[in-house]
């Protein structure tokens, strides 16, 4: 399979990057290349120009700035999933970017062209609503910032806008609470069939005091399930309440459905993997 | 290769160094790495299955980290350093992972094995002593449709054993 042909152009910092995309017509940005080459091969993308960001140094660091951690566009996956501040600091994030496809996906594949392609099934997404994080991008009006809940609109789609490049994510650092990432994952692939992050905060006795659950692969796009939170939050968490619970992640999405999980079965797992997510974070939380 | 906008139809040096040899090539920005590979440089151990990411057997070294080549386009490595299975076998016989796998029955269609191998190779390079949960989970981007894995898995143990 070979693409539709293009012109190539390598671009050494931010502003060569976006002054290239304003005069051109039709072009994109590679990095990882991961999510935007199978859809040239199949021909669902024919850019007239790649303009490859890779090399821009600026774009490739993790660095802690007071209560947050700011992830450069181009870190790969196994990047962030062995980066001693990001394990230490958003445990959750390391754990998912180290379950993203496989080991040759994650040696390539970055955090910006995963957050920016928003397949409904990819890892990442769930991760960024959990922490409540900040999309940064850079255009030709300067920099603009996106709060995570208004960036992913639909599957493959999403707020950062054709003239802009995605240039880092921002995630907060919960300062309590322990939080997992849970993933059934599609066997030959890696994506999530179904992928659900769970944050949790309880007082001495057992009290749910703050709780998030974000889940990928299920419905189109990421998204926070508020019913499950909701049927937690300030309660204990029994065994029967968190059964009662789980069986809500689904409530406020439309469940996909494909030739490797029907809407029912796929229902079912979120049910599951919710529940294990929460009550592992739980786990962790009391430890 | 100059930071020149490299045009779809015209084809650019791009100069690498696959298996210890500085090459140049001259490739369409449109090119995969597999292909050049194969048709370019005609080192056919890098196989072409699925072509879009799944697969595995085109898993190649790509200075030294594990990656799919066919999800790169030649004229992205510029400047870089490439190893395929011709790389890793001797001029004679087997290296040792080889011939763990021939021990173990590690193959039977042999399709998937090169990318295998490349992926043992760089599996027991960060850990010399893997559990099979390490090998799994090394190996859960390359699929094989004969073997079932576990003599795959048996051929990593038995060589980082006999390695020691």
């Amino acid at each position: 399979m070979i693409p539709s042909a293009f012109d190539y152009r390598r671009a050494s910092s931010v502003e060569e990057a976006l002054s290239l995309l304003q005069s051109t017509e039709d072009a994109k940005f590679v990095a990882g290349g991961h999510s935007l080459l199978p859809l040239m091969k199949m021909r669902f993308a024919s850019p007239g120009m790649l303009i490859d960001i890779r090399s821009i140094q600026e774009l490739q660091s993790i660095r802690r700035d007071g209560n947050r951690v700011v992830i450069g566009a181009l870190c790969t996956h196994r990047h962030i999933a062995n980066d001693e501040t990001i394990v230490q600091a958003l445990p959750a994030l390391a754990e998912a970017a180290g379950r993203v496809g496989d080991l040759q996906v994650r040696n390539r594949g970055t955090i910006g062209g995963n957050l920016a392609h928003a397949d409904p099934a990819s890892d990442l997404p769930a991760l960024a609503l959990l922490y409540g994080a900040t999309i940064h991008a850079e255009g030709p009006d300067g920099p603009e910032d996106y709060p995570v809940e208004e960036f992913f609109l639909g599957p493959m789609t999403t707020a950062l806008r054709p003239t802009q490049l995605l240039r880092s994510v921002s995630f907060p650092v919960p300062d309590r609470g322990s939080e997992v990432y849970e993933k059934f994952a599609h066997p030959a692939s890696g994506y999530a069939v179904v992928g659900v992050a769970a944050w949790v905060a309880t007082d001495a006795g057992g009290i749910i005091q703050d709780i998030r659950v974000a889940l990928n692969g299920v419905g189109y796009c990421a998204y926070r399930a508020t019913s499950v939170e909701q049927a937690l939050f300030g309660r204990e968490a029994t065994e029967e309440l968190l059964e009662k619970a789980s069986h809500l992640a689904t409530e406020e999405v439309e469940v996909l459905e494909d030739v490797f999980a029907s809407e029912n079965y796929r229902r079912h797992v979120a049910a599951v993997f919710t529940r294990r997510a929460i009550r592992r974070a739980l786990d962790k939380a009391t430890r | 290769m100059s930071d020149a906008v490299i045009s779809a139809s015209g084809r650019t040096p791009v100069r690498m160094e696959v298996n210890g040899v500085a090459e140049t090539v001259y490739v369409e920005p449109r090119w995969l790495l597999s292909d050049v590979l194969r048709h370019q440089l005609g080192l056919t151990g890098t196989h072409v299955g699925c072509e879009q990411g799944v697969c595995g057997v085109c898993t190649v070294l790509l200075d030294g980290v594990l990656v799919r080549s066919c999800l790169l386009f030649a004229v992205q490595v510029d400047g870089h350093r490439v190893t395929t299975i011709e790389g890793v076998t001797p001029d004679e016989g087997l290296s040792p992972i080889q011939a763990s796998f021939q021990r173990h029955h590690g193959l039977q269609c042999g399709f998937c094995t090169p990318a295998m191998v490349l992926t043992a190779e760089a599996l027991l390079r960060t850990h010399p002593n893997p559990s099979e949960a390490d090998i799994r989970d090394a190996f859960s981007g390359n699929i094989c449709r004969c073997t079932g894995y576990q003599f795959i898995v048996d051929a990593i143990r038995g060589c980082s054993e006999e390695e020691r």
